[in-house]
């Protein structure tokens, strides 16, 4: 073996090497950033967390159950609004579209998926606060949603393309009309899919901070209702934070963990429901 | 079948079918409205979102007019408003972020792509689409309590000794700063290269592969003289996507940038972007003008990220494309 082979199999397995090295540091992140938030927030964690309101400015313990009442309220409406455009829309594009509609519906949900969330913010804020003249959840859940659709109407899509041609033909030979075929062998034959899609998507707007700062805004109280400014975990754990004191640092980790065990734990859950069994039994 | 099955017509009279299809037409003609009606809401939403941004901006725009972008001065108190040092800080991080996910994200998609057995890939990138999911306003609380010390304590010794002669590396530091929000942001852009790549890079064909490793070249010349160059579009395209989520991140730059609007050569220094000072200073804005001028740098913002989500689609379409159009 002459010594430029040795070389160049000595580059090749160094650079091979390298590359895995990099693999090994990208996601070493991942147990790295989840091993800090689980020792920092797990020695802050209490069960007041849950249960008790925001002390005063100052003054040390309390939690922060108005905030995790408050996020689950942004998602709930979030995605009553989001969901339902994003999947009939998705229909529409997998079903009944004729080219030029669905390429300029395509774009468009393309298009707002890559806006960035500060300016969604904006536009909820001009959209629903500056009318009503008041920050509330519902321009919160207005933002939020918005960025549910172009998710939900992509997927959609792309699961619905995904059933099998027989399986519309089949029902189609039996009769059934389109619309028919649709709701009832089409959708279902994708429902894992498309599940796992509106789940991905709302996991991925319960982080959500910056569309939230100046429509949902921020409470230290129970929101009064769906028009008043309400708390969010992201938005306390950002203020918390940025905060000078102490026991809110402790805090905004306990939210950290709290948010991001949710958030996870969604993932994974959405992922294993895709996985898990083929949506459409093989012939 | 022997029961007469009511959506079996296959033996039933022609009248009597002709109007139950007619029915099941206008059936199907209400589905099809209805979908469409959700389908041209997102539109609607997406013109509204630029209209929107446009007349909400038209104050600032008529006052500055390009002269937005070349002012250095953000002042509420004279009323005159700048973008420069913003969109300064936006593009020095970004560059920042980049200069470091670049290679690594590039160097673990070949390693994910071109050598892990399938299994071992399959579950790393498992971890790195988790790793993706993690909110913003996390890194930013990592970045604050971690990144933020070691900058102080390591990476700014660590640089300045050696290398403050660069106006890069001049200090002082107080942690906060460019550097740090794109060491920040690099994490936060790094699966999104990852993830892009590695499936640009799986999409070219075998038959490559196999030709360059036949002619006898080593695994990794067959890979960086081969298969890189036949992806390479598309791990541009994965560049300018992480680019575009750069630009136009929020939460975890606002929390380490420092939030002083400075223009300055020095890495170290302090700054704001663009994304953070409209998420610091828009509940606070009184004034029509002050308020038109974050949204005009909204509009900024929009446009740089729409131009760069577009190309970078272009770019990846066009990969995977020829991927597939090569026969196997």
């Amino acid at each position: 073996m002459s010594a430029r082979v040795k070389w160049r199999r000595f580059v090749s397995n160094f650079m091979l090497t390298l590359t895995g090295l990099c693999a090994l540091v990208c996601v070493s992140v991942l147990f790295l950033i989840l091993g800090y938030l689980v020792f920092n927030g797990g020695t802050s964690i209490n069960w007041a967390f849950f249960t008790q309101l925001p002390k005063p400015v100052g003054e040390a313990g309390g939690g922060m159950a108005n905030a995790i009442v408050g996020s689950a309220k942004l998602l709930l409406a979030a995605s009553l609004f989001g969901v339902p455009i994003g999947f009939l829309g998705g229909i529409y594009l997998a079903e009944f579209s004729g080219g030029a509609v669905a390429s300029v519906v395509r774009y468009a949900a393309d298009l707002l998926n890559g806006v960035p969330s500060i300016v969604i913010g904006i536009f909820a804020y001009s959209m629903v606060v500056l009318p009503f003249r008041h920050f509330s959840t519902f321009a919160g859940a207005f933002a939020l949603g918005l960025m549910m659709i172009p998710i939900t109407l992509r997927s959609t899509e792309e699961f619905l393309n995904g059933v099998p041609r027989y399986l519309r033909e089949g029902a189609m030979a039996l009769g059934a009309s389109k619309w028919k075929t649709i709701a009832s062998v089409v959708v279902p034959a994708a429902y894992r899919g498309i599940l796992t899609a509106i789940l991905l998507a709302l996991a991925r707007v319960a982080g959500e901070t910056a569309p939230l700062l100046f429509t949902a805004f921020g409470n230290r109280y129970w929101s009064q209702g769906w028009g008043q400014p309400t708390a969010s975990l992201p938005v306390m754990i950002f203020t918390y934070a940025v905060s000078p004191y102490e026991d809110w640092h402790r805090q905004a980790w306990a939210a950290g963990l709290v948010l991001l065990g949710l958030i996870l734990i969604i993932n994974i859950l959405a992922r294993t429901i895709l996985s898990r069994g083929i949506a459409v039994p093989r012939s | 079948m022997a029961t007469s099955g009511t959506t079996l017509p296959n033996a039933g009279p022609v009248t009597g079918s002709r109007s139950f299809l007619s029915r099941l037409r206008d059936g199907d003609e209400i589905a099809r409205l209805i979908t469409m009606v959700f389908a041209a809401t997102v539109v609607l939403i997406t013109l509204l979102l630029v209209y929107e941004l446009w007349t909400n901006s038209a104050l600032a725009r008529a006052k500055f007019g390009l002269h937005f972008f070349v002012t250095q001065v953000w002042d509420p108190v004279i009323d005159q408003y700048g973008a420069l040092p913003f969109m300064y800080g936006t593009l020095v991080t970004s560059a920042v972020a980049l200069f470091i996910a670049v290679p690594l994200g590039i160097g673990a998609a070949i390693f994910l792509a071109e050598l892990a057995p399938p299994r071992i890939s399959d579950t790393l990138q498992f971890f790195i689409d988790l790793l993706a999911a993690v909110p913003s306003v996390i890194y930013g609380l990592l970045g604050v309590f971690i990144v933020v010390p070691l900058m102080r304590t390591v990476i700014f010794p660590g640089l300045n000794k050696p290398l403050g002669f660069l106006p890069f590396f001049k200090g002082p530091s107080y942690g906060v700063g460019f550097l740090t929000a794109g060491i920040v942001l690099a994490i936060m852009v790094i699966p999104y290269i990852i993830s892009v790549s590695r499936e640009v890079l799986l999409s070219v064909p075998r038959d490559q592969r196999e030709a360059a490793l036949a002619l006898g070249s080593t695994r990794w010349e067959s890979t960086w003289n081969v298969v890189v160059p036949f992806a390479k579009t598309g791990i541009l395209g994965s560049i300018f996507l992480a680019l575009a989520r750069a630009l136009g991140e929020t939460m975890a730059v606002t929390m380490v940038i420092g939030n002083v609007p400075t223009i300055s050569a020095s890495l170290f220094s302090p700054g704001d972007s663009i994304a953070s000072v409209i998420a610091n200073q828009f509940t606070e804005a009184t004034g029509d003008l002050y308020l038109q001028s974050l949204v005009a740098l909204g509009l900024v913002l929009f446009l740089m990220t729409f131009i760069l989500n577009g190309l970078a689609r272009l770019l990846i379409v066009v990969t995977t494309q020829r991927g597939s159009g090569v026969p196997t």
